[in-house]
């Protein structure tokens, strides 16, 4: 009868070795580590590697230059990973700024009072409303483009969508019972906001900037793309890819196909690792 | 010290009365239970007399003063589910370090253990927390103690156990107290006084009236 | 003949159940904590089985583990049957609603935002049902206007009452109620209760669990007493009306004392939380009868005509 008994646990299952959170971690950090690989090669790498030479001009992909080389004789290799460098810390400093406002906002809208919630909200609805490219190329090229404008143009316009989530869960929290209790032991609603509510925010908050991560590459990438972001002589993948577009009916793929590959690569890298940290982090799959 | 209600009438936007010219007075010292069919307001009367909601008629008196609501409250609610009154991120020792209750005379009166205050709430039962809730309420500053079915979801040792842990304390400070109850064993075990809430509600007569406009921002 | 045996013969029947959740401690760590261990019942049809015990006893995971509603990470061994049929988490998805109801514990199992006339019913408009809501919804107290309301609107006592009526409108031969009472006054309460006892008359199965130990005792057939996530006494309710005197248990007799008319004299000490469960007797460490042979695994045994987990039980 014993081994029947077994069958009865349908929830049951077997044990595995490695469990899942120190998966997701391993997972977590291999990934971090391959973007902050592609990072730092790209600040360190020598400037030399991407001199023109016109000897090597427009060759394909081969053992000496994998990704081929464009034009000028510059391998595409080099110039993919300074591109994709610069799209990280563009990115990195982008979406903290944003995250940030996002906390802020977001908090400020569910604990202070209704009118400022009201216009909070209105704002909101207002940054969501206009579509997100041209809002992006007006604050860009009215802040001087350049690395600046690319900057300031993706950190006021990505808060958004997680200063509502914030701001929602701001109120889920201040609507729970402790929060009542600690407000008649004497304690300020800052006191309150600050001891009780923002230790929630921390997972939100975490995986909110890494999932803005990706947003905030492509969004830079486009904006160069379209001529309103970074200058020309930095090595962007806008840059490479809106160079590229004149020599794709020539026949050179490899100029733009590369360089996107990569960009995808990244851009799903970061979202990965936001989801990895969601499973760890988020209190209903903690303990899976 | 005194706590006073008087013609206190309270329903949310839209709703019906659930309260309606309730007047009710106890004094500091007094142990008085409050009992009355399931329905008759008697969570939301201790809510309003605690303060957690704002009445749309009538007022809340403390020695005939009007409650302050800001600083600490005198009249300290102490609720059926201990568990969602207590922030689940904290350890039990920061539970108590919030109303300035971490001290010894504090855990031995009521039974805490020490090793409960590294622990997470998750990690204690029911009774255990709901010592820490009563902990909590009883400092100085606490002159009237309200009870909602603080025990009704504790088994009967624990029930009997805070109980009298918190019937001493009540005791010797001289603490108005104020349990909301359906065991009448209970209530004749722990109070002084009963009060029916059923013939101290008049929401029959305001059923025709209803409650219309007013009370929008009923809710806090 | 065979019908009577077939009668008799338990409906639902849990065998040495444990449950355990598997936790991440600090870090990567992982533990076990065993919530149920070796816990035994049976319920027979036309009987009510109440469980009493402390919060944490492991009554409500016992009902979420018969109905397969338990999380994730949580580990079950052990047997439950059902007219002898072994469940399995598929079995017990498809007996779920139909043949074995729960009456869950709070109005969060509840959906917010379904009407209640709809949710009693279970979405089913057919014209039997609109009828039987009727007659339960009456029955209950609750009027009728209810049904439009959604289950923020309904009052504690209310929304319990709604949560009965649903588990009574299907049609299930095995009813497991939790803590069906509190937030109900006494009428209501006994109400409740007197409805599963006429379910159980009918020749349904219900398994109670309750805090209020004391209108169990009046309204059950036999009283299963859990501690520490372990049956420690098995007996027949007049023995609880009767006194401490006829109980075995050491644990059972404490209940008694501690209810208000009894005395109202708990025991000192708590239940051992799982993850830091005594050697042997659960109960031991707070037990005046304590010897040595406590620490070992203390078996079931049958003492005037229930069963007891205790070697000094006389």
């Amino acid at each position: 009868m014993s081994d029947m008994t077994a069958a009865v646990s349908g929830a049951q299952r077997r044990r595995i070795f490695v469990n899942r959170r120190t998966k997701t971690i391993l997972f977590a950090a291999l990934i971090f580590f391959v973007i902050l690989g592609v990072y730092l090669s790209g600040a360190l790498l020598s400037d030399d590697l991407i001199q023109a030479d016109f000897s090597k001009k427009a060759l394909k992909p081969s053992l000496e230059h994998p990704f081929g080389t464009d034009l000028l004789g510059r391998d595409m290799l080099v110039r993919t990973v300074k591109g994709l460098s610069v799209s990280i810390s563009v990115g990195m400093i982008a979406s903290s700024v944003s995250a940030v406002i996002a906390l802020f906002v977001g908090v400020a809208a569910a604990t202070g009072r209704s009118w400022l919630d009201h216009f909070i909200n209105w704002v909101i609805d207002l940054v969501m409303g206009i579509p997100h490219t041209v809002l992006l190329i007006l604050i860009s090229f009215a802040c001087g483009k350049g690395l600046k404008g690319v900057l300031i143009g993706v950190a006021v316009t990505h808060w958004t969508g997680l200063a509502r989530i914030i701001r929602s869960e701001v109120l889920q929290i201040g609507s729970q019972q402790y929060i009542g209790v600690s407000k008649k032991l004497g304690h300020s609603s800052w006191w309150i906001t600050v001891h009780h509510i923002l230790p929630h925010m921390v997972p939100q908050f975490i995986i909110g900037l890494i999932l803005l991560f990706p947003h905030a590459i492509m969004h830079e990438s486009g904006l160069t793309f379209l001529g309103f972001g970074l200058s020309p002589e930095q090595p962007a993948i806008g840059i490479i890819l809106s160079e590229s577009m004149k020599y794709l009916s020539s026949g050179m793929w490899w100029l733009a196909f590369f360089p996107g590959l990569m960009l995808v690569v990244i851009v799903l890298l970061f979202d990965r690792l936001g989801e990895n940290m969601k499973k760890i982090l988020d209190p209903y799959s903690a303990h899976e | 010290m005194r706590l006073e209600a008087r013609n206190l009438g309270f329903c949310y936007a839209g709703g019906p009365w659930i309260l309606k010219d309730v007047n009710f007075s106890m004094e500091e010292g007094e142990r008085v239970g409050l009992v009355g069919p399931s329905g008759y307001g008697k969570s939301t009367l201790v809510k309003l007399l605690a303060g957690y909601l704002e009445p749309c008629e009538g007022e809340i008196l403390l020695d005939g003063k009007p409650m302050e609501k800001k600083g600490v409250c005198p009249v300290q609610l102490i609720c059926q589910h201990p568990e969602k009154a207590i922030n689940p991120r904290w350890k039990m020792k920061k539970v108590l370090e919030e109303s300035g209750m971490y001290r010894e005379e504090v855990l031995e009166a009521l039974g805490i253990e020490e090793e409960w205050l590294e622990r997470y709430p998750r990690e204690l039962s029911g009774g255990e927390l709901q010592r820490f809730c009563v902990a909590r309420s009883l400092f100085g500053g606490t002159h009237f103690l309200l009870a909602d079915e603080m025990s009704t979801m504790l088994d009967v040792i624990t029930q009997a156990q805070i109980w009298n842990l918190m019937l001493r304390e009540v005791e010797k400070r001289k603490i108005g107290l104020l349990a909301v109850t359906h065991n009448m064993a209970l209530a004749d075990c722990v109070c002084t006084r009963t009060i029916n809430l059923a013939q101290v509600n008049h929401i029959k007569c305001a059923e025709e009236s209803g409650c219309k406009n007013g009370c929008e921002y009923g809710t806090v | 003949m065979k019908k009577e045996r077939m009668e008799n013969a338990p409906l639902l029947k849990v065998e040495d159940l444990s449950v355990s959740f598997h936790m991440y401690d600090k870090g990567l760590e992982q533990y076990d904590l065993k919530v149920i261990s070796n816990l035994s019942l049976d319920v027979k049809p036309g009987e009510i089985v109440a469980i009493a015990g402390s919060s944490g006893s492991g009554k409500s995971l016992l009902a979420h583990a018969v109905v397969g509603i338990l999380p994730e990470n949580a580990r079950l061994t052990g047997s439950i049957t059902y007219k002898g049929e072994i469940l399995d988490q598929k079995k017990k998805e498809a007996f779920r609603g139909t043949r074995i109801a729960l009456v869950p514990q709070s109005i969060a199992y509840l959906d917010p935002l379904m009407k209640v006339g709809k949710q009693v019913t279970g979405g089913d408009r057919g014209k039997e049902a609109e009828i039987s809501k009727k007659e339960i919804f009456k029955r209950f107290h609750l009027d009728e206007k209810i049904e439009k309301y959604y289950p923020f609107q309904l009052s504690g006592g209310m929304a319990r009452r709604v949560l009965v009526s649903t588990a009574v409108i299907s049609d299930a031969s095995l009813i497991i109620a939790d803590e069906p009472t509190p937030g109900l006054d006494l009428e209501m309460a006994l109400e409740a209760l007197k409805v599963f006892r006429e379910l159980a008359d009918e020749g349904k199965a219900v398994v109670l669990i309750t805090h209020d130990i004391d209108l169990a005792f009046h309204i059950a057939d036999r009283i299963a007493v859990f501690y520490a996530g372990t049956t420690v006494e098995m007996a027949k309710a007049e023995d609880f009306l009767e006194g401490a005197g006829k109980l075995r248990h050491p644990y059972s007799k404490a209940l008694w004392q501690a209810l208000p008319q009894n005395g109202f004299r708990p025991i000192p000490g708590f239940q051992p939380y799982a993850r830091y469960l005594p050697k042997g007797c659960l109960f031991s460490p707070r037990c005046p009868h304590k010897t040595k042979e406590c620490e070992n695994d203390i078996p079931m045994s049958e003492i005037r005509g229930g069963y007891v987990r205790c070697i000094h039980a006389t």
